[in-house]
């Protein structure tokens, strides 16, 4: 699914969260969205998903007459609901589920439990989770809608490196083999250069820019938007490794 | 998807677990609705002329032997245990569903002035006969539900005033509360004695006045509200999440909290118009069902009403039995017991649910 986004523009009262985002995000491509605190970024996300005012527009292109499914994440992952994981995960299908769950939705729900390795989770309640355990959680919920529209807010922060490396893997893989569009918020460069196909900037409400990661994360974008002087090599598998120095 | 971090294991099966879940809820569903029979079979035995469990039982059951337990049963006792389940369970199910949209254990009709409201509007009548063309045994009721939806509209009016989160509900609900409880200070401070002491009794709460048409109307209530709401059940769950995640899964948070509030104001209108005001059995009734069945609204909302009821009927009959040859109020037993007996619950709970 395709999603255009013109002359985007969200409003906090008097304050001016985001203003001028014109962006395209295609079919089966990452989209990595960095910036610093307050820049904008979820905003971005929440308008896409429709869960904030704007004006401009977001218009969802999707062929054959599919409709926009969207699967969104939240950065907030707190949550003591008495509910049990294979619960929280079966209400990411919620347009389906009736008083009686069908077989489908079961399966979906083991799927991407299988998938995120939740299986011996799924009897725990969320509040007996840790906060990276609960982060998978929500992000199977995401993926338990079937979504052609990934929106991830901050999806790996809690994580440990190991499970940073495996969800981005398993993001990437369905975006790409699914033709799903993802967009996702990231504060780690280097694992946007690694694993987006594409990078968007924010800064102050604006997009400084957008394009290959390789092409955007240099180091003048680093110095002028996060204030920080960097330098860039490559990883032995050739993906752009970026070395924070110092403040500028 | 081809690749797969986990391998799930045969205890994992997510099909099972489903059913496992399932059959937990139906097993304390079905517990519940027992030891109602049992409390209920109990209830009508108890009273001033104790009667035997079995002669009940087959009084209630039709195969009555004896014309006098027969009348005693089906005339008097019988209204009264019926309509403690039945306020019990309304009481139950509204706590349940406050307690869900506002997010917040401490909510209840009684803690967030929907009660006090009722209470008010009874007062009024008794005090001021304010004129509606109602005998007074229905004018008070009248009034009382009238206010309880007066209440509700406020508290959700006020809350709205910045952005309806559930944080300004709930101070919505406080403030209206104090409103009401000053309102019927005042009303107190200018009646009667005559009409002081009729506001009191009637704040108490009383089931004596049980008739079976008020029986009917609570039922009917009833009847709709709990199918209306298991309707909205996965939404309700949903909003357990915080209201940003049910707006993300497609939940229409604010018209689901509209729905929910007008089914609170009836619930809760009718049970108090007909009871009197009875705290603790709104507040305590949704955690009792949450410790055993979890969030869940298809198994939360039934298992409230299922507790709530249970709770006034074994309030019934120690209101009975407490003071030899007296009734105390059941507005006061249900404290006095349900107390003590949720402070051991929540000790002996071995997990957090709030």
């Amino acid at each position: 699914m395709r999603v255009n986004i013109e002359d985007l523009a969200v409003c906090y009262g008097a304050t001016q969260a985001l203003s001028d985002i014109t962006l395209t995000a295609e079919p089966g491509e990452v989209m990595a969205v960095i910036g610093p605190n307050g820049s904008g970024k979820s905003s971005l996300v929440k308008a896409i998903a429709g869960l904030v005012r704007c004006s401009g527009r977001v218009a969802f292109e999707t062929g054959d007459g599919d409709q926009p499914r969207i699967g969104y994440m939240p950065q907030d992952i707190s949550s003591r609901a008495a509910l049990t994981v294979l619960e929280a995960v079966l209400l990411g299908r919620l347009g389906q589920l009736g008083l009686r769950v069908k077989p489908d939705d079961l399966a979906m729900a083991q799927t991407v439990l299988q998938e995120l390795d939740l299986g011996g989770l799924a009897g725990r309640y969320l509040g007996e989770l840790s906060g990276g355990q609960r982060q998978l959680v929500f992000l199977a919920q995401a993926l338990a809608s079937e979504p052609n529209l990934l929106l991830l807010d901050e999806p790996i922060s809690a994580l440990d490196i190991r499970h940073q490396l495996e969800v981005m893997l398993i993001v990437r893989q369905l975006t790409h083999q699914r033709g799903l569009t993802t967009i996702v918020i990231l504060h780690d460069l280097n694992i946007a250069a690694r694993f987006a196909d594409t990078v968007a900037v924010i800064s102050a409400g604006k997009l400084v820019c957008h394009g290959r990661p390789a092409a955007v994360i240099e180091p003048s974008m680093v110095a002028s938007v996060f204030g920080v002087d960097a330098a860039m090599s490559a990883a032995p598998d050739g993906s752009l490794v970026v070395t924070a120095l110092r403040p500028v | 998807m081809t690749r797969t971090l986990g391998i799930m294991t045969e205890g994992n099966d997510v099909e099972a677990l489903y059913r496992r879940l399932a059959w937990r809820r139906q097993i304390v569903l079905l517990t519940g609705l027992a030891a109602l029979a049992f409390s209920l079979v109990l209830d009508v035995a108890t009273g001033p002329a104790m009667l035997p469990v079995p002669a009940v039982a087959r009084s209630i059951l039709g195969l009555a032997q004896d014309r006098t337990v027969d009348a005693i049963v089906w005339s008097i006792r019988l209204p009264i245990a019926f309509l403690a389940l039945a306020v019990g369970a309304a009481l139950g199910l509204s706590g349940g569903i406050m307690q869900t949209i506002l997010n917040n254990p401490l909510a209840s009709s009684y803690t967030l002035g929907v009660s006090a409201g009722a209470g008010f509007g009874a007062a009024l009548v008794i005090v001021l006969g304010v004129a509606i063309p109602l005998p007074e045994a229905w004018a008070i009721p009248a009034m009382a539900f009238l206010f309880s939806g007066i209440a509700c509209a406020g508290v959700y009016g006020i809350g709205s005033l910045r952005g309806s989160s559930p944080e300004m509900l709930v101070l919505g609900g406080i403030a209206l509360l104090f409103l009401f409880q000053a309102l019927l200070a005042l009303l107190q401070f200018v009646a009667s004695p005559e009409a002081l002491q009729q506001i009191v009794f009637w704040l108490f709460g009383s089931l004596q006045k049980a008739t079976w048409p008020k029986l009917w109307i609570i039922s009917a209530v009833l009847a709709v509200s709990l199918p209306l709401l298991l309707l909205d059940a996965w939404r309700l769950t949903a909003l357990k999440l915080g209201d940003e995640r049910a707006r993300g899964l497609g939940v229409d948070v604010a018209r689901l909290r509209i729905r929910s509030f007008a089914i609170i104001s009836a619930l809760t209108g009718v049970a108090v118009a007909f009871v009197g005001t009875i705290g603790f059995v709104g507040l305590v009734a949704p955690h009792i069902a949450r410790m055993l069945v979890g969030e869940d609204q298809r198994g939360l909302l039934p298992a409230s009403a299922l507790f709530g009821a249970l709770l006034l009927s074994l309030s019934s009959i120690a209101s009975k039995t407490l003071l030899p040859g007296a009734v105390v109020p059941i507005g006061i037993v249900t404290s006095l017991i349900g107390v003590p007996f949720f402070v051991w619950l929540v000790i002996r709970s071995r997990r957090a649910f709030w």
